[in-house]
């Protein structure tokens, strides 16, 4: 068992703190990922795991040791650094060998763990090449075969895609996927971006400034996030939030209690006319720049209540710039002044948008 | 020839000239005198052959001079690098007194080579020195440490070392720092205790670091003279003469130049092995990332 658990965890450096009061379990075998923008914690959180980092109050946790005060190397944990950090000076062999020597595995099966793992991250050609020698790709699989060599109980992973061009953290993000199934032991993965916490993890922590914001599964976290920031930071684009008093000439007088409404850019229709219909809000709205990616075309749009991203999957607009942007109630999220979410009545309800007449979509031939 | 043909080489031309003046040009009288009998003022310069070299090989004194100087040189260069490499490894912390520690022990780096041998001749002083009066406190007396054969050489290897610690140090500490910390990192989550970390991590790292050390301590050593004109003038008993300093008195005070000279080129060719053997390495033993 290697459920990991944070009990209290304050960590202060100097007279800043960096977390504060973390109360949060890890479950034994989850892919759990650590998201937030710079500077929120979420390294250092994952350094105190490792044992890199002392807490300066609260106590770590895995299965039913608490490993506090024990050193990082006694902890059964493997870590896959951001710019791999292999030693340079040992060929890649060596450095997957490095940790076995130190625990005394007889040099038999060293050669024989070598073999499976090389097999496994596809390096059995390059076995006798120093690091320097190896592209990006080939060095994460380095960073990643001396992890699992050891047959840790759980797999620490910080930022490690990050220094990858797009296309090769793609397959590796898919790799990692595959290859937490097949060791089924716990992963902590932290990262900034949240396409990846989103596409990889089974449980996503967000932090903000030291506090946790939410703990959820990706998909609970897209549809029903707890408050303005994780609204914010979970989607592409993020999500549009706008002051109720703004928002007061579209709305019915039942939202009145709300500080902030929000609607994600991707729930917002683009119609050609004032489409009369109950149960919508509609915005006159002015296009101001198009991005067109192929499957979706993303629009700045504005209007009285403000500017907006609005995300699209028709053929992008190119005959006008005078649209209405309709975006269902139910869609829409509310929240108070405190930015936390009101899980008001109206939202998420009863009308799905197939029982509603629809009107002419612009564009989309 | 044009004058985008003939501009790289009018624009070399002051530095050659400087290097010709000064170094090609020297060097090669040199060896031209080390194949003549000259006395500084005569107007004749008898070419002698390689006379210098035979009797010079044959001068017993000269070859204590040698082996002076190989034992001044990597006695030298051995203490200063594993004494510098400690403190180093000691220094490399953030904090008010690693810094003054450090600062002072740079300090002897920036004194003039004759202050430095003033006033270990006077701390080494038989009768009344700080370091025998220092070492009386244990009930150890009156060592003459620059007047006896079997402590002189010793007594300057101790100077050089003092003055050279702090240089060392200041290099080693750099290179101790340019190593990514995430290694360490690493070597800690794979359980890897601290002799291991130094042997496997820290010492290959700094490869380059030692390697330049040692071949700029062994030149600098070898050419070692200040401190033996001042302190011991090559005595006791010829036990402190080092190359440059037999150089010297031959060519400056017997007025032998010729065979100052030949001294002056077996000298040449000792760094230039040297240094052929650095440039040979490097890149190929020494790790440099």
């Amino acid at each position: 068992m290697a459920e990991i658990r944070l009990e209290n965890i304050v960590k202060k450096f100097n007279e800043d703190t960096v977390v504060k009061n973390l109360n949060l379990t890890i479950q034994d075998g989850s892919f759990t990922v650590i998201v937030g923008p710079s500077g929120c914690g979420k390294s250092t959180t994952l350094r105190m795991i490792a044992g890199l980092e002392a807490p300066t109050s609260g106590d770590i946790w895995i299965g039913d040791e608490c490993v506090t005060h024990t050193e990082p190397g006694k902890r059964n944990i493997a870590m896959v650094f951001q710019n791999y950090a292999l030693y340079p000076t040992m060929t890649v062999r060596k450095n997957i060998e490095f940790g076995l020597v130190n625990k005394k595995v007889p040099k038999a099966e060293r050669e024989v763990l070598i073999r499976e793992i090389s097999d496994i991250v596809g390096l059995t050609e390059h076995l006798d090449k120093k690091p320097q020698q190896l592209s990006g790709g080939q060095r994460q699989r380095v960073a990643l075969a001396r992890a699992m060599v050891k047959k840790p109980k759980v797999f620490i992973l910080d930022e490690p895609l990050s220094n990858l061009d797009a296309k090769l953290r793609g397959q590796m993000r898919r790799e990692l996927i595959e290859l937490h199934q097949k060791l089924g032991i716990t992963f902590i993965y932290v990262t900034h971006d949240q396409v990846e916490a989103m596409s990889m993890g089974d449980q996503i922590i967000l932090l903000d400034k030291g506090v946790m914001q939410q703990v959820d599964n990706p998909m609970k976290m897209y549809h029903d996030p707890n408050n303005v920031f994780t609204a914010e930071f979970i989607g592409t684009p993020a999500m549009n939030i706008v002051k109720r008093t703004e928002m007061d000439r579209y709305l019915p007088d039942l939202f009145k209690k709300a500080a902030f409404v929000g609607f994600k850019p991707e729930h917002a229709l683009l119609v050609d006319e004032e489409w009369a219909i109950s149960n919508y809000v509609i915005m006159e709205s002015e296009i101001l720049t198009t991005e067109t990616l192929g499957a979706e075309t993303i629009y700045a749009v504005r209007n009285e209540a403000g500017m907006m991203n609005i995300k699209s999957f028709t053929e992008p607009i190119t005959n006008t710039k005078k649209i209405h942007v309709a975006v269902a109630y139910d869609k829409l999220y509310f929240f108070d002044i405190a930015e936390e979410r009101i899980r008001h009545s109206y939202s998420h309800n009863t009308i799905p948008l197939s029982q509603v007449k629809k009107p002419a979509l612009v564009g989309g031939n | 020839m044009s004058w985008i043909k003939a501009r790289p080489y009018v624009m070399i031309f002051p530095a050659i000239l400087v290097f010709t003046l000064f170094f090609l040009y020297p060097i090669g009288y040199m060896i031209f005198l080390s194949f003549h009998d000259w006395n500084f003022v005569s107007p004749v310069k008898e070419f002698v052959g390689f006379s210098n070299f035979t009797s010079l090989m044959e001068d017993a004194k000269f070859l204590q001079v040698l082996r002076n100087t190989f034992m001044y040189s990597g006695l030298t260069v051995f203490l200063t690098i594993s004494i510098s490499l400690l403190l180093a490894l000691w220094l490399n912390k953030k904090g008010a007194m690693y810094g003054m520690v450090q600062g002072a022990i740079f300090s002897p780096h920036i004194i003039s080579l004759v202050s430095i041998s003033m006033l270990w001749m006077w701390i080494m002083d038989t009768d009344y020195g700080l370091l025998n009066w220092f070492l009386g406190l244990f009930g150890i007396t009156n060592i003459p440490w620059l007047t006896d054969p079997k402590t002189s050489l010793l007594s300057l290897i101790i100077v050089a070392v003092w003055k050279g610690i702090g240089y060392y140090t200041l290099i080693f500490i750099a290179g101790l720092q340019s190593i990514p910390r995430d290694i360490y990192e690493a070597a800690a989550l794979d359980d890897t205790n601290r002799i291991r970390t130094f042997f496997k991590l820290t010492l290959p790292m700094l490869s380059p670091t030692l390697f330049f050390l040692t071949i700029i301590g062994l030149i600098g050593s070898f050419q070692v003279f200040e401190t033996i004109s001042i302190m011991t003038k090559g005595g006791p008993i010829n036990s402190t003469n080092t190359i440059v300093y037999y150089i010297y008195e031959n060519g400056f005070r017997f007025f032998k130049i010729g065979y100052a000279s030949t001294a002056g080129v077996i000298l040449l060719l000792i760094i230039g092995i040297f240094t052929v053997f650095y440039f040979k390495l490097l890149g190929r033993k020494v790790h440099y990332q």
